[in-house]
């Protein structure tokens, strides 16, 4: 085996005032031609390793070696032989792609012939020739990223470091992305990818998973996903509803995770534990009980502890919400236009009493818009936005009264402390005296808030900063939840939890509205609609979206591959 | 090649700052709308002069010995006069801001400055409220007081009392407009936004943005980095002094008495202090908000109050005054205002550019000794 570029020796990094190390005693050792995973949730330490590594943080304790030299000491000479693309991929907005280029190149010293050809090679391999006189800063979430990538590319490094180079990109981008690695790779050159999905650690060579400044594991993902080998199931066809099947499962002694995958429900099992039986679970006859693959976030669950049981005491406390199951949300035409730039185009949906249903599609495809459009924060260029009949255009405030509302990166106020915000947000819905005492207690104690209680949400984990926004959004017990991407970012164990809850809300007739971009989550919803450039360009069921693209090579695509499939349709059409 | 400064690095940073200049509206307009704009409304907003100041005249003697320093009040181009009928109305008229001042010639007046031995009284009544105006009326009236004396006492054949006459001159400003000093000082705090608070917004930006981030991993050099910053910006500002020049020497008819190569000389002293504090500022704030809010207070406030452009320093307490020499902008303010008026007057210009030097090596120094290739 040839040598380590990179060593890393019992790293531990603390920021001045903060209470806990970003990072504590992480050893490793990265090899050159190979593509080394940084796994994580937010928080976990991932962009302070990166940084510590390109030289841009002096680590607290321990020792850090780049092809032989001291990130610090050594920064000049190191800077020559690193490419680095942090989040946001770093890039002038202001400057056309070429002249990002230029710029790049200069600063290389990338000259002469050479310049002309790499240019040449790597416009090319980014497919963005015929962009080059276009402004960074007019370029899609994917061409952005690309750029970014030729960018760091152009000195020809060794080591390229990517800080979350997938987020939020369409998963169509995100596969090329993988693919023009994979091309460095067989160049002999050394890659770092950092990522919060743990879908894309099984495509990396070698995984370091962390977790608030933690390093979990650290190896091949098959070793990892190994440890739960055979323990992985599906229940397909079982009849009843489904989230009280996935209740009742997590909530059984030797199931350790279930989610639920459009019709059916994906369970592991514990370790050690006996064979399961579906009559445990009363599945209903026709449900079959298939072993599928592990998948790394089981591990990763598993590393984490497990995941939350099923019952959420939050629904438990709501009451029945009786109705039959008429529209209750609804877009006829719905349109936004900002200037020339069209953010939601003619977008029709309409959601039942008692449904989940979901806006998926990358950054920038127009779901926030749509989503502030329905809940009456903007207002509509054309067309109408609906919620329990009442046109939001006329009376939002009333309208919005029915509704709990949950922001991306959840907004809540970072300078008030727990209670503050608690006591703030059920005043703001209209609850008062002896009614809302009872019911930020119940918060406080349904969501373990006690210790917190006088911290600011700035301070406290991540996990409990979204129970904390979930509280806030639900405290007068509405009708109607919309979810705006509500577990980016968050550790697997925390999104089951979070589902766990808005599932129980839902079976007792809580109709929810949820954007994301993540695939996995889109199958928890009943129905779903794929966002892509202002446009639904597929609506139905996850299972119906899936079927509609299977093919007897792929006959059990995932939704990532129906995303995928029905974008190029769209393109091709 | 240097390993500290490569040319091509630094000329690839430049242009990259140039054409960021150049396309980003809010710099266009902080560079060369924002100038003109507070060129004309220094030059046609504010006036301090106090020519032709209202008061009032109650004339309770009838006399031709009265109407005479009536006639003379009258004729006064500094006053403005309003007659009124008895003392009340004039008091009223004054605490309603109508009048500054009024002066009662009493009935006896013609009476009793017939009789030798004795004075005639004279009531004058000035609003104290604003010292600067009060103590100009009350100049004007002491010289039509003292041309009336003179008038008097030639008609009647008479010496006057005294041999001496003032004949003042205002020498740099022979008109005394106070826009001519004005405009002048309103370039220094064009200057000031300028290189401080343009600056800063745009490194706090870069930070902002993750740019800094993907700059600080690449070979940039600390020197390289600096200076990037430093050139675009030193050239923006002096394209904007001369523009400021131009439009107040063309438009708003500021006579300009000193030599533009001096003033090219003392002014890239003043905005190269300027953009060292900029720089300093956005080094240790690293969002928009904060550098901003940082210029405004450590730049700009003080450029307007304590440089003696609009506030007169020798009119401030003791401690004020010795803090005013720590303002840079007080140095250019100095200078400007002499290039303008005076011509080039080297002892002042050569100890202002003296302290204007010391301080963009201090505000520099500094920026370079705390700009780290590091994030932290």
């Amino acid at each position: 085996m040839s040598e380590a570029l990179v060593t890393l020796e019992t790293i531990q990094k603390i920021f001045p005032n903060a209470k806990k190390p970003a990072l504590t005693n992480l050893s490793a050792e990265l090899f050159p031609g190979r593509i080394t995973g940084l796994v994580g949730p937010d928080g976990a330490g991932k962009t302070t390793l990166i940084r510590l590594i390109a030289g841009l943080l002096t680590p607290t304790a321990g020792t850090i070696r780049v092809t032989g030299l001291d990130p610090i000491q050594d920064a000049t000479e190191l800077h020559k032989t690193i490419g680095y693309m942090p989040q946001k991929f770093g890039l002038y907005e202001d400057l056309t792609v070429q002249e990002n280029l230029e710029l790049h190149a200069d600063l290389r010293n990338v000259i002469g012939e050479d310049r002309k050809a790499t240019f040449k090679r790597l416009l090319e391999f980014t497919d963005l020739s015929p962009f080059t006189t276009r402004l960074a800063g007019k370029l899609s979430g994917g061409m952005k990223q690309k750029l970014g990538l030729a960018c760091t590319l152009l000195g020809t490094p060794r080591l390229l470091l990517l800080d979350e180079p997938g987020v939020g990109v369409d998963p169509i981008s995100r596969r090329e992305l993988w693919k023009m690695v994979h091309d460095l790779i067989d160049q002999g050159i050394t890659v770092v990818w950092s990522t919060a999905y743990l879908d894309e650690a099984e495509l990396c060579e070698e995984v370091l998973l962390m977790n608030e400044g933690q390093l979990l594991f650290y190896g091949k993902p098959e070793e990892m996903t190994n440890r739960i080998r055979n323990r992985s199931f599906q229940i397909r066809n079982p009849s009843g509803s489904r989230r009280q099947l996935l209740e009742r499962a997590l909530s059984h002694p030797k199931v350790m995770d279930g989610v639920i995958q459009g019709h059916h429900v994906r369970l592991v099992l514990r370790a050690n534990s006996s064979p399961l039986d579906l009559l445990e679970l009363d599945a209903g006859e026709n449900a079959e009980l298939i072993p599928v693959n592990p998948r790394f976030e089981d591990a990763f669950i598993e590393a984490l502890g497990g995941g939350p049981g099923g019952d959420s005491v939050l629904a438990q406390r709501l009451q029945p919400i009786e109705g039959d199951d008429k529209t209750i949300i609804e877009a006829i035409e719905l349109t936004k236009t900002f200037g020339t730039f069209t953010a939601t185009d003619h977008v029709n949906f309409a959601v039942k009493r008692g449904e989940i249903f979901g806006l998926l599609g990358p950054n920038g495809a127009g779901k926030s818009t749509s989503f502030r459009m329905m809940c009456g924060l903007l207002s509509p260029s054309s067309g109408t936005a609906r919620v329990l009949g009442i046109d939001l255009k006329k009376s939002a405030s009333l309208a919005r009264q029915q509704l709990g509302y949950m922001a991306q990166k959840f907004s809540l106020y970072g300078n008030l402390t727990v209670h503050q915000n608690l006591n703030f947000f059920s005043g703001v819905y209209g609850l008062k005296g002896h009614r809302q005492k009872m019911i930020v207690n119940d918060m406080i104690e349904i969501f373990k808030l006690q210790p917190f209680l006088h911290a600011t949400p700035d301070t406290l984990p991540l996990g409990f900063k979204q129970r904390l926004a979930l509280a806030c959004a639900v405290m007068h017990e509405p009708p109607i939840l919309f979810l705006d991407e509500p577990t980016s970012g968050v550790d697997p164990v925390t999104r089951r939890e979070f589902w766990t809850h808005i599932n129980g809300m839902v079976e007792k007739g809580v109709t929810v509205m949820v954007t994301t971009h993540f695939m996995d989550e889109a199958e928890y919803c009943d129905r779903i609609a794929l966002v892509f450039r202002g446009k639904i360009i597929a609506a139905g069921t996850p299972d119906q979206l899936k079927s509609e693209i299977a093919t007897p090579e792929n006959p059990d695509p995932t939704m990532e591959d129906a995303f995928i499939a029905l974008v190029q349709e769209q393109v091709h059409e | 090649m240097n390993n500290a400064l490569s040319f091509r690095r630094l000329r690839a940073l430049c242009r990259k700052e140039t054409l960021q200049i150049l396309r980003d509206p809010s710099s266009n307009i902080i560079a060369f709308i924002l100038p003109v704009l507070l060129l004309f409304i220094f030059g046609y907003g504010i006036n301090l002069d106090s020519s032709a100041v209202h008061i009032g005249l109650v004339l309770e003697d009838t006399s031709p010995e009265a109407r005479r320093f009536a006639n003379n009040l009258y004729g006064s181009p500094y006053l403005q006069v309003t007659t009124g009928l008895n003392q009340k109305a004039m008091e009223q008229a004054m605490a309603a801001g109508q009048i500054r001042g009024f002066v009662v010639v009493p009935q006896d007046f013609s009476e009793k400055i017939k009789r030798p031995m004795e004075t005639a009284p004279l009531q004058v009544i000035i609003d104290g409220s604003e010292p600067n105006t009060a103590s100009f009326v009350q100049n004007n009236m002491r010289g039509v007081w003292n041309g009336w004396l003179l008038q008097r006492a030639t008609e009647h054949g008479e010496k006057p009392a005294t041999d001496i006459t003032i004949e003042s001159r205002f020498w740099f400003n022979p008109s005394a407009e106070s826009r001519n000093y004005l405009i002048p000082g309103s370039i220094t705090i064009i200057m000031t936004v300028i290189g401080t608070l343009l600056t800063s917004l745009v490194v706090a930006r870069e930070w902002e943005r993750g740019t800094m981030e993907a700059l600080l991993a690449s070979p940039v050099t600390r020197t390289e980095l600096l200076l990037s910053k430093l050139i675009p910006y030193y050239i923006l500002g002096i394209v904007s002094l001369f523009l400021c020049v131009g439009v107040s020497v063309v438009i708003l008819k500021v006579p300009f008495r000193g030599s533009s190569l001096v003033l090219w000389g003392i002014g890239s002293l003043f905005l190269s202090s300027s953009l060292g504090m900029g720089l300093l500022i956005s080094t240790l704030m690293r969002n928009q908000f904060n550098a901003a809010q940082a210029a405004l207070n450590a730049a700009f406030l003080p450029a307007l109050m304590l440089s003696g452009f609009v506030y007169e320093i020798r009119s401030m307490p003791e401690v004020i005054q010795a803090v005013t020499y720590l303002i840079p902008a007080r140095y250019f303010v100095t200078a400007i205002q002499t290039i303008f008026q005076a011509g080039t007057v080297w002892p002042l210009l050569l100890s202002s550019g003296l302290f204007l030097l010391l301080s963009s090596v201090f505000f520099i120094g500094l920026t370079a000794l705390k700009t780290r290739r590091r994030l932290e």
